[in-house]
């Protein structure tokens, strides 16, 4: 099973880490060489540096025979246009793409795209944490 | 109309102000401070703070009422993803995107975003149209409907040099616009006479190119005409 990962930041690069682990095929694709240190020195997978929105780059990190791709830069536009041509351009079937913006998340949903919202999880996971305390509010 | 402008910058901002002058009403979003702050004397209540391809700030600046969103920023997924938003979320009837990066062209097609201008593009066309040696010169396309408008040289050895209009035999489709002879534009009817020397503009559909080489410069290898005058957009 191959997977292209798009942005080698805190997210990706972990994420890279794990397929790798699970026994993916992993190419983690960013336009800034030096994120490559993120993975460590014996990464078992394939870095190419390149910007996504360059059909070149993906076709180089194996897209056309991904079974998954993962767009997790730190733009939100970004992740999901990269996202769409994954799976209009290039047919993958699984394509999941980093959303902060929750009405983006929601709207681009529709086109397919598996959209995950850190910033609604994240919300949802504080409030649990702060209930949680059983401090009452109207203390 | 109401047009809803995101991006002021040179292109945003020369484009309300043509439209105000046409008395049509606008609106410019901006996410730059310093950018905004220069804007707001001139614009107004016309202009608004944020970023264009947050849908509240669109919201805001009052895209459910636009009947025209032109998207302008210096940054190519943005402006796909306002043009995506506007046609999906708002079904706003007419959608224009700039392509800052001509190498970004194919994502705003396969996106369905099918108005686009893209300033590098055009200039580069024109560049060719300067340049002397070019026989076979696309000047534009009208992307929507997929039409074509190009120039070709009528040289000496032209099966066409010496020939009426009405006895030329074009590709289905193909239309012959115009006959530039000295500065002028000419109608080309059918008992107009097209002479060596003369440029002609057709327009077609883009795949018929090779077609109309092949009788108009039968001389040239189509393939070799059409690499000459695809442009080199490639990044760098």
């Amino acid at each position: 099973m191959h997977v292209v990962i798009v942005g080698c930041g805190r997210v990706g690069s972990s994420l890279a880490l794990s397929l790798v682990t699970e026994g993916w095929s992993v190419a983690v694709v960013d336009d800034r060489a030096e994120s490559f240190y993120l993975l460590g020195e014996d990464f078992g997978g394939q870095f190419v540096e390149g910007k996504a929105l360059d059909w070149d780059v993906l076709r180089s990190a194996g897209i056309e025979h991904a079974d998954a791709v993962v767009t997790a830069t730190d733009g939100d536009n970004t992740n999901i246009v990269v996202a769409q041509v994954a799976m209009k351009k290039f047919g993958v079937k699984c394509v999941v793409a980093r959303v902060y913006d929750p009405l983006r998340a929601t709207l681009f949903a529709q086109t397919g795209i598996r959209t995950v919202c850190p910033t609604r999880d994240a919300r949802v996971l504080l409030l649990d944490a702060v209930r949680s305390c059983e401090v009452s509010a109207e203390a | 109309m109401f047009v809803l402008i995101i991006g002021g910058g040179k292109v945003g901002l020369n484009t309300a102000r043509q439209l105000l002058q046409l008395d049509h009403e606008v609106a410019v979003i901006e996410q730059r401070k310093s950018r905004y702050d220069l804007l707001v004397e001139e614009l107004e209540e016309a202009l608004v703070f944020g970023d264009g391809t947050e849908i509240w700030v669109l919201e805001k600046a009052g895209i459910a009422r636009a009947d025209m969103v032109v998207a302008v920023t210096g940054d190519d997924e943005d402006n796909v993803i306002i043009a995506q938003i506007a046609k999906m979320k708002f079904s706003v009837p007419k959608v224009v995107a700039r392509v800052n990066n001509p190498f970004n062209q194919p994502t705003f097609d396969l996106l369905g975003i099918d108005a686009t201008v893209c300033a590098t593009t055009s200039m580069l066309r024109l560049i060719m149209h300067e340049l002397p040696v070019h026989k076979y010169v696309p000047l534009f396309s009208l992307r929507r409907e997929n039409l074509e408008v190009v120039e070709l040289e009528v040289s000496e050895s032209s099966p066409f040099a010496n020939t009426y209009v009405q006895d030329i035999q074009l590709p289905e489709n193909v239309l012959l616009a115009a006959i530039l002879r000295a500065g002028h534009a000419l109608p080309a009817r059918g008992s107009s006479e097209i002479l060596p020397g003369d440029y002609v503009l057709c327009v077609l559909p883009p795949a018929k190119g090779k077609e109309l080489i092949k009788v108009f410069l039968p001389d040239e290898s189509p393939e070799e005409l059409e690499k000459e005058s695809e442009l080199d957009t490639s990044e760098g």
